[in-house]
């Protein structure tokens, strides 16, 4: 029997699963022989609530929300958060640094009493989450990789080191060296270091590594004459390091 | 029918959340609407106090298919903002990424949301056995739509290297010498889907709106020009506004916008009834071979409209390629100074017309940002359609009454979960 995968969609862009659609045509022929994809709205109609493995992306931000991934948790022997939005809160989160009544009148001015919010957060801080398949947007073949790792049991094996280690092997100039900040020196890699390597800067989408060296980050801030001040301001778009950077 | 209650919750194959309800009670229409679930957003809170140069990554994250839409007329608000022209090579360089977005949009919709409609399926995965050449056709353009974004912008889904004033990083030749010869052969692969949708029977439904689109008089507008509508002429950008007249429904949750009429279509059948003398020969000769005659009423046809759009931007693509090795590319440098002030800007995303709107303060600080976005303006004409469309198909079995409902919804493309303005609002 071919395990039963769900795809569920909450706050946040769809772009995760959208990326998942991203595979040579032989790939997805070859996933769709190891697994049984028995609902994903965005491209399918049949929907069936009978399945083991089910994907959550975006992050929960309406009481409804909270409600429908608790029964998602109770239905699936596993849960994989998809994206920053699933797993760290991503860009959802900026809302959160203002009161959620003056966040709903700087977008519905007079009408804001009709609608209703929460503080957005991951999919974690409702239900208990087994996987994560990180970054805004993942890459195809991490999400590969973990749905490998799922059909044989295994633990997927994700990167436990910051992206400066990435950083370094692709080969590109430190982002300090060009008077930018960024945050590879605490974020957990697995990304190549793809922003970087754009001609851009770490915005910490994939979250802190486990033990995050924060003297480093510290010394380098120091270094190029940086307060934290100025990183925390900067580098809120995730959410992720406003509370370790202080 | 005389009874008929329809009720399709989170509908399936659309970008972000929106349900359909029609009751029918003894042959009379007791309620008929379109209404979108999607949880609110607060793009425009998340923006606020945010440096310029994080700006179009956080408006990026506004929507995953159209993400590349979202950066570029942040990008060009910002500019406008701060008085800053991008050169030719910046404004070549970004209309090969747009058209990569409007490619990878359009085929994803085309083949794997409407067409399972067409083709009697639920899905775009049993296709994959009984249509496998036009699938793997699919898979193609749609990879050859991420990798020209790849070269350009890092990666398709919210882009990297296009940055106020330029690019942070520039294609390599090599790069844009393969993707050529990919192009070339993309159209190849077009012409074939073409060939399958002259063989699909699009439903006949007839119903005039206002059409609304950017026009740039030198090309096929998807990222300059100003606003046109079928109705009212010309506008210019910095005066949307006038044109897009958002207002709440109490019975609804979204916003909706209207301007001469009591609702606006845009996207692609918009912009092909108002731009379809700049389209390129070979969009032009497939837009004959589809029947495709400007003006189209048909909402159904947006779909057709899209696969032409498709054609030319390939066909567009392969022009600008060549031009860039005319000029050269170089890196250029892009000094940015930011100022006070607003900049308004405006770009066709795949869906239609986009309006970003923002006031910096000082330092380069966004204080103020309003996003109007396609599909909020499409959720009117959605509605108008359906209380034409519905009494003239009531004879129809439930069921049929249903899928032809849906099929109108996903003709527009909707893309729900842009929309910076939905909220949320309980029905019984």
């Amino acid at each position: 029997m071919k395990p039963k995968v769900a795809f569920f969609d909450f706050t946040g862009c769809e772009g995760c699963q959208l990326d998942a659609l991203n595979l040579d045509a032989q790939d997805l022929i070859d996933l769709l022989n190891g697994i049984d994809i028995v609902n994903f709205r965005e491209v399918m109609t049949e929907r069936s609530d009978n399945y083991e493995i089910a994907f959550v992306e975006g992050s929960i931000t309406t009481e409804g929300e909270i409600e429908r991934v608790k029964r998602i948790r109770e239905q699936a022997k596993i849960v994989v958060a998809l994206g920053a939005c699933a797993c760290i809160g991503g860009v959802n989160c900026l809302k959160n640094h203002v009161p959620m009544e003056e966040a709903l009148r700087i977008v519905y001015g007079k009408d804001a009493k009709y609608y209703n919010t929460i503080p957005a957060r991951p999919a974690d801080a409702v239900i208990k989450v087994d996987y994560y398949v990180r970054g805004c947007p993942p890459s195809t073949s991490e999400l590969v990789k973990v749905i490998k790792a799922l059909l044989l049991n295994k633990k997927p094996d994700i990167p436990n080191y910051p992206v400066c280690v990435e950083c370094k092997k692709a080969g590109n100039i430190c982002v300090y060296e060009k008077g930018q900040t960024c945050l590879g020196p605490v974020t957990r890699a697995g990304c190549n270091a793809i922003c970087i390597t754009s001609g851009r800067y770490c915005w910490g989408c994939r979250g802190l590594v486990d033990e995050p060296n924060i003297q480093s980050q510290k010394d380098i801030l120091n270094k190029y004459g940086l307060t934290a001040e100025q990183v925390i301001e900067k580098f809120k778009i995730y959410d992720t390091c406003s509370e370790v950077l202080k | 029918m005389t009874q008929v209650n329809i009720n399709v919750h989170h509908l399936t194959r659309v970008e972000g959340h929106g349900n359909i309800v029609l009751n029918v009670n003894d042959g009379k229409i007791e309620e008929l609407k379109w209404i979108v679930s999607e949880s609110p957003r607060f793009f425009e809170v998340m923006m606020r106090d945010r440096y310029y140069e994080d700006v179009n990554h956080i408006a990026s994250r506004i929507c995953g298919i159209c993400s590349i839409s979202h950066s570029t007329v942040s990008l060009q608000a910002t500019e406008k903002a701060f008085g800053v022209k991008p050169s030719e090579q910046t404004v070549l360089l970004r209309k090969l990424l747009f058209n990569a977005e409007v490619m990878e949009s359009h085929i994803l919709h085309i083949m794997f949301l409407a067409a399972p409609d067409f083709l009697g399926v639920g899905s775009v995965f049993p296709l994959i056995n009984t249509h496998k050449d036009i699938i793997v056709m699919s898979l193609r353009l749609k990879r050859l739509s991420y990798n020209l974004a790849e070269a350009l912008a890092g990666r398709k889904t919210h882009p990297l290297s296009c940055i106020v004033g330029g690019f942070a990083k520039l294609p390599q030749y090599s790069e844009l010498e393969d993707l050529r010869k990919r192009l070339e052969d993309a159209l190849i692969d077009l012409a074939t889907i073409v060939d399958l949708f002259k063989t699909l029977k699009i439903p006949d439904f007839q119903r005039e709106t206002e059409y609304i689109a950017l026009k740039d008089e030198n090309e096929y507008a998807f990222i300059s020009g100003q606003i046109a509508s079928s109705d009212t002429g010309l506008t210019p950008v910095e005066n949307y506004l006038k044109v897009t007249n958002e207002f709440c429904v109490p019975q609804s949750t979204a916003k909706y916008t209207k301007n001469a009429r009591d609702s606006y279509m845009v996207g692609a059948l918009a912009r092909f009834n108002i731009n379809h003398e700049q389209l390129l020969p070979k969009a032009k000769s497939a837009a004959a071979e589809l029947g495709l005659v400007a003006p189209n009423i048909n909402p159904f046809m947006i779909t057709v409209a899209q696969l032409i759009e498709v054609i030319h931007v390939v066909q567009q693509s392969i022009q600008i390629i060549d031009r860039l090795f005319v000029i050269g590319i170089k890196e250029e440098p892009h000094q940015v100074n930011p100022k006070r002030g607003r900049g308004i800007a405006s770009v066709e995303a795949p869906r239609g017309i986009l309006f970003h709107d923002y006031t910096y303060g000082e330092g380069g600080i966004l204080k103020e940002a309003n996003c109007v976005i396609p599909t909020n303006q499409n959720h009117n004409n959605i509605q108008k359609d359906f209380e034409a469309l519905v009494p003239a198909i009531l004879q129809q079995p439930e069921e049929e009454i249903q899928h032809t409902m849906e099929m109108l919804v996903r003709a527009y493309d909707p893309c729900i979960s842009c929309s910076a303005h939905m909220l949320k609002v309980s029905f019984k």
